[in-house]
């Protein structure tokens, strides 16, 4: 599997740690509720099809990136850096 | 025996080697297999179930019979396939699972046995009495079962590892692989061409045939010579192709030395390939199938396509009268071949009616088959069924064909499952089964070479298409385009076993017997029966077995499906794909700056994550590391100790909104931290439990630098870059991990300000450097930082210079200690220094414990938001009844303690369900003159003062503990601040 850093380029998946879900960029509020905060750090849904996840290039630039790929195929559509993302969200 | 005038072998250079310590000669250019046959030896392995005796079955990496083993001592490499061992000057070549030797194999009684050893025969027969499985049965079913064996000693071959990268990687040099590779390269892509064999061309060196009026293999080493002069493309021989992974990788395994007996210094024998290519070729060619019937495993029984390889590329007749077995037109190919070349053809037998084969001098039966075979070493007859009844006829080899399976398996790799092509009998690629995947020739259901040449440019065109190039225009080489007639023959009827696995000893009747006890899809029958499940992974046999079960269980053979082909396509030693992995190679070393010196006083090292600290510095007379432990605990109590504090990690912290980050990602205050000044700071997760913790000191008014625990150094650095780039990417903040750029020391004792005020060039006090101070110093003109922190509770500091300066300055602090009556101290005392503090490590925040576990919870502040805070005020995180940090002392007669031990209330069973907590650390305090320890009990605040039993069920020991207050030595903390 190779993921295509927008800083560095393709590299082979090595270089890169995977964290999970990237519903981690939409921290709740504190006083959100036990339910926001339950589903923010708990429940995951398990598509089959396309998922979007947090990776950091940790062997390399050090960006955390939103990877969005497809479970059944493996293909990977997207690959963006997570601040742009995140700004984007605000 | 050699014929005079044939064979792609040099003649000007003969090379000999030994088989079972026998002397053989060959020429450059043999194989194992082929330079035997070339001096008449039949016999190369025992089979693996019935220790049958084996001939060599074909010329390629699907052979399931000639398994050898190579080299001598630690270097020896079993189940090596003779038939891709080149031969070299002194190649030691042993044969295998055989005793006491492969002529006279003793083992061989199994082949007697063979009723009561058929499928699932140890699901059966061994079944009692229970125990008598794993020290009686199965340790003899596994010496007399098997293949080669290891030598147990470590191998000290080097080995490699490697990536490549390109546009095109073309697997496979046969004729469309090289032709497929040549468009490509003349239109300017990065190709890189991998074949298995050591020399490309695949069956155009095997083959009678012409292309472009040259014989086949002169066409094919014209085109490998082109190649060769190209900048933009890699020849790999010699490499194959073994997986396929997501994303254009692959995996290969290159014998890059195998066929050498010097291979220079380091050189390695193998080399493990991952290539990253952006389109792909297969072009892996077919396998020929062998039929089953009666003792078709005799050795000197081959397939159609391996005798005409080795009579064509070797030069040698793989036997004096040979008869030829076939279902479809190569059959007849190969007695043409073998007529011309001067080989006694006894007869061709035919399983079709009515095909006509002109001009040959030679018998051809028609719609006859081969039923038997006799000749226990050497082939001696086969008998043939005719309409007209059965009849023997002398032969010393039989050529057999049951057509070809392309190999197909690389497209399955990613989870793809290959189509039945009714018109040619086998199962070839679905298309699209492997993305930027060109599938060409054979190993597409294409047989002809003219087909295959045509194929490799229309693959390379698609692939150059995908690439965005043009291919130059180039005229096909005129090849040949003979059909490819075929009518199915997968087992002759008739008494006796027929094998289809020959290296796992599967027959037909196991097959057979697999349906009739309802194991009746492709898997259960494979796992029932093992077919398949050997080293070869089935490759002559999966497809004829399907179709005997298809047989058996009424069904076509599409619709009984075929197993999961997997990664390696061929076995790949594990040193091949660990490589660089042994050793010190294992994980990389981190060394302090001090590590030499430590090394040079004695001090033996222990491992920190990946760095190495030194455990205690040894004197004289002491005879065990508690009493060096003990001695280097009283200098940080009394005097002055030094120890390397280098590994704790480092994080600068440099922006305007410094502050904004460590707020959030402390539970306590740093926006309100002076700068000159260091703030203890504890981390949590989001879920509300401790991540970390560790001091962070303000060098200005927007600069940080964050100290981490060794072992979290990591995972806090990305943690923090996580915040600042996933969560608050307005705020201006950098992170840098400067661990590498300091070398930093405690400096810890009632004399480390007399000690440092011995170096600094401006001298400290209580005054202008108290307790929690910072701030910027020079010694030797060397610019440095000083903290005053103490993670012993002694009046302490850690100082730090760039790292180049660490040895000289550790040397220094040694020596000044020393003078002072002190010296260095190592782990073992600087962990009884902070247990005698309750300190914790990670050995108490271990992802389980919260700030309220930890006696912590008035840390996590009210006056803002923090990571994990929200998580952490959930109730079962404040439940009284969780375990809680308390110490812990002997009380009773027992005085040892044990990290890793429950807790019970004196009077009750040592039940898991009974215990109260457990310990998480303890150390021998020499200020207390006995073991203490820490540990989580239940309400343990509430419950100082009480006796409870501490029960070490591994160790067996048991004592009698008091609970008290998690701090032995100074519990106002006046030290650290005198």
């Amino acid at each position: 599997m190779r993921i295509e850093c927008p800083i560095c380029g393709s590299r082979d998946r090595r270089e890169f740690y995977y964290r999970g879900d990237a519903i981690a960029l939409a921290r709740p509020a504190p006083d959100a509720g036990d339910d926001v905060w339950d589903a923010y750090l708990h429940l995951r849904d398990n598509p089959a099809g396309e998922t979007r996840d947090l990776w950091q290039h940790e062997g390399g630039c050090g960006a955390w990136l939103v990877v969005t790929r497809d479970t059944v195929t493996h293909a990977v559509h997207a690959v963006e850096l997570a601040s742009d993302v995140k700004r984007a969200m605000a | 025996m050699r014929i005079a005038g044939r064979g792609l072998v040099n003649r000007d250079k003969p090379v000999s080697f030994t088989f079972d310590g026998r002397r053989y000669d060959g020429f450059a250019g043999d194989t194992v297999a082929s330079a035997m046959l070339a001096n008449g030896q039949r016999l190369m392995g025992r089979s693996f179930k019935y220790h049958r005796p084996r001939g060599v079955l074909s010329a390629g990496s699907e052979e399931p019979n000639a398994l050898v083993t190579t080299g001598v001592g630690p270097a020896s490499e079993p189940n090596v396939r003779a038939t891709m061992q080149e031969i070299y000057e002194g190649l030691a070549v042993r044969s295998q699972n055989a005793w006491p030797s492969l002529d006279l194999d003793l083992m061989a009684v199994n082949d007697l046995a063979s009723p009561f050893l058929g499928a699932g025969f140890y699901y059966k027969t061994f079944m009692w009495p229970r125990k008598f499985w794993k020290h009686v049965y199965e340790p003899v079913i596994r010496r007399a079962a098997g293949l080669g064996r290891l030598s147990g000693g470590p191998n000290a071959d080097a080995y490699e590892k490697a990536y490549a990268f390109c546009d095109l990687l073309v697997i496979g040099a046969g004729p469309a692989g090289l032709m497929a590779a040549l468009v490509a390269a003349r239109a300017g892509a990065d190709v890189i061409l991998a074949g298995e064999d050591a020399l490309m061309g695949g069956r155009l060196n095997a083959e009678n045939e012409h292309v472009d009026g040259q014989p086949g293999h002169a066409w094919a080493a014209g085109v490998v010579a082109e190649l060769a002069t190209m900048d933009n493309v890699r020849l790999m021989p010699r490499t194959t192709v073994t997986g396929v992974y997501d994303g254009g990788m692959f995996s290969a395994l290159e014998r890059v030395n195998q066929h050498r007996a010097r291979r220079g210094e380091g050189a390695p024998l193998e080399c493990f390939w991952r290539i990253a290519a952006k389109q792909s070729i297969l072009a892996a060619g077919a396998l020929e199938r062998p039929v089953a019937f009666a003792n078709n495993d005799r050795p000197g029984i081959m397939t159609a396509g391996a005798v005409r390889a080795y009579l064509t590329r070797w030069g040698v007749a793989p036997g004096k009268q040979v008869a030829v077995f076939g279902n479809n037109d190569d059959a007849h190919r190969t007695a043409r071949d073998l007529a011309a070349a001067g080989v006694h053809v006894a007869a061709v037998i035919d399983s079709r009616e009515g095909v006509s084969m002109e001009g040959a001098d030679f018998p051809v039966l028609r719609g006859a088959v081969v039923c038997n075979a006799s000749g226990r070493k050497e082939l001696e007859s086969v008998t043939i069924r005719t309409a007209g009844g059965e009849h023997k006829i002398q032969a010393d080899c039989l050529a057999m064909s049951g057509g070809w399976n392309p190999s197909l398996h690389l497209t399955c790799h990613l989870g793809g499952r290959p189509t039945w092509e009714p018109d040619i009998h086998a199962f070839v690629p679905t298309p699209g089964a492997v993305p930027g995947m060109h599938v060409a020739g054979a190993c597409n259901g294409t047989f002809s070479t003219h087909g295959c040449l045509a194929a490799g440019v229309a693959a390379a065109e698609n692939a150059l298409e995908a690439l965005g190039r043009k291919p130059e225009p180039m005229d096909l080489p005129q090849a040949d385009d003979a059909p490819y007639n075929l009518k199915p023959l997968w087992s002759v009827p008739g008494k006796g076993r027929a094998w289809l696995d020959f290296q796992n000893d599967v027959c037909v009747k196991d097959v057979q017997q697999a349906a009739a006890e309802n194991f009746r899809s492709a898997e259960h029958m494979k796992r029932y029966t093992t077919q398949g499940m050997a080293p070869d992974q089935g490759k002559n046999s999966n497809v004829a077995a399907l179709a005997v079960l298809a047989d058996a269980t009424g069904r076509g053979i599409a619709e009984t499906g075929t197993t999961t082909f997997r990664p390696p396509y061929t076995p790949v030693a594990i040193a091949a794909m660990g490589a660089g992995g042994q050793g010190k190679g294992f994980a990389p070393e981190r060394l302090t700056t001090s590590h030499a010196a430590s090394l040079a006083m004695g001090a033996p090292m222990v491992e920190a994550g990946l760095w190495y600290r030194p455990s205690y510095f040894p004197r004289g007379q002491e005879r065990n590391w508690r009493q060096s432990c003990d001695r280097e605990v009283g200098f940080v109590r009394k005097t002055v100790g030094v120890c390397d504090v280098s590994t704790l990690g480092k994080i600068d912290i440099q922006g305007p909104d410094s502050a904004k980050l460590l707020d959030l990602v402390y539970t306590n205050k740093f926006s309100t931290l002076k700068v000159g000044k260091v703030r203890y700071g504890l981390m949590l997760r989001e879920d509300g439990f401790v991540m970390d913790d560790g001091t962070c000191a303000r060098l200005g008014e927007t600069h940080y630098l964050m100290t981490t625990t060794t072992g979290a150094a990591g995972e806090v650095m990305r943690h923090l870059e996580f915040v600042t780039q996933c969560l608050h990417p307005e705020w201006q903040v950098h992170l840098t991990s400067v661990t590498e750029q300091w070398a930093q020391f405690a400096v810890a004792g009632p004399k480390s300000r007399e000690l440092l005020n011995g170096l600094l060039e401006q001298p400290i006090d209580n005054d202008s450097f108290p307790f929690m101070a910072c701030g910027s110093e020079r010694l030797g003109g060397v610019a440095a930082r000083l903290f005053r922190i103490s993670f012993s509770g002694e009046h302490a500091y850690e100082i730090t210079v760039p790292a180049r300066y660490g040895a000289a300055l550790f040397d220094l602090l040694v020596a000044r200690a020393e003078a002072l009556e002190g010296g260095a101290y190592g782990m073992e005392a600087l962990n009884v220094l902070r247990l005698e503090k309750g300190h914790i490590t990670h050995a108490e925040i271990d992802g389980r414990a919260t700030a309220g576990d930890i006696g912590m919870e008035r840390m996590v502040s009210d006056a803002k938001d923090c990571i994990g805070k929200t998580m952490s005020e959930r109730p079962g995180l404040r439940d009284p009844e969780r375990g809680q940090l308390v110490g812990l002392r002997p009380v009773g007669a027992v005085k040892q303690l044990t990290a890793g031990a429950f807790l019970f209330e004196a009077g009750a069973e040592a039940r898991r369900e009974n215990a109260q907590g457990y310990t998480t650390s303890v150390g021998f305090s020499p200020d207390i003159g006995t073991f203490i320890g820490l540990a989580f009990v239940m309400r343990g605040r509430q419950r100082h003062g009480e006796v409870m039993r501490m029960v070490d069920h591994l160790r067996e020991i048991e004592a009698e503990v008091e609970i008290c207050a998690p701090v032995f030595v100074d519990p106002e903390g006046g030290r650290a601040r005198g």
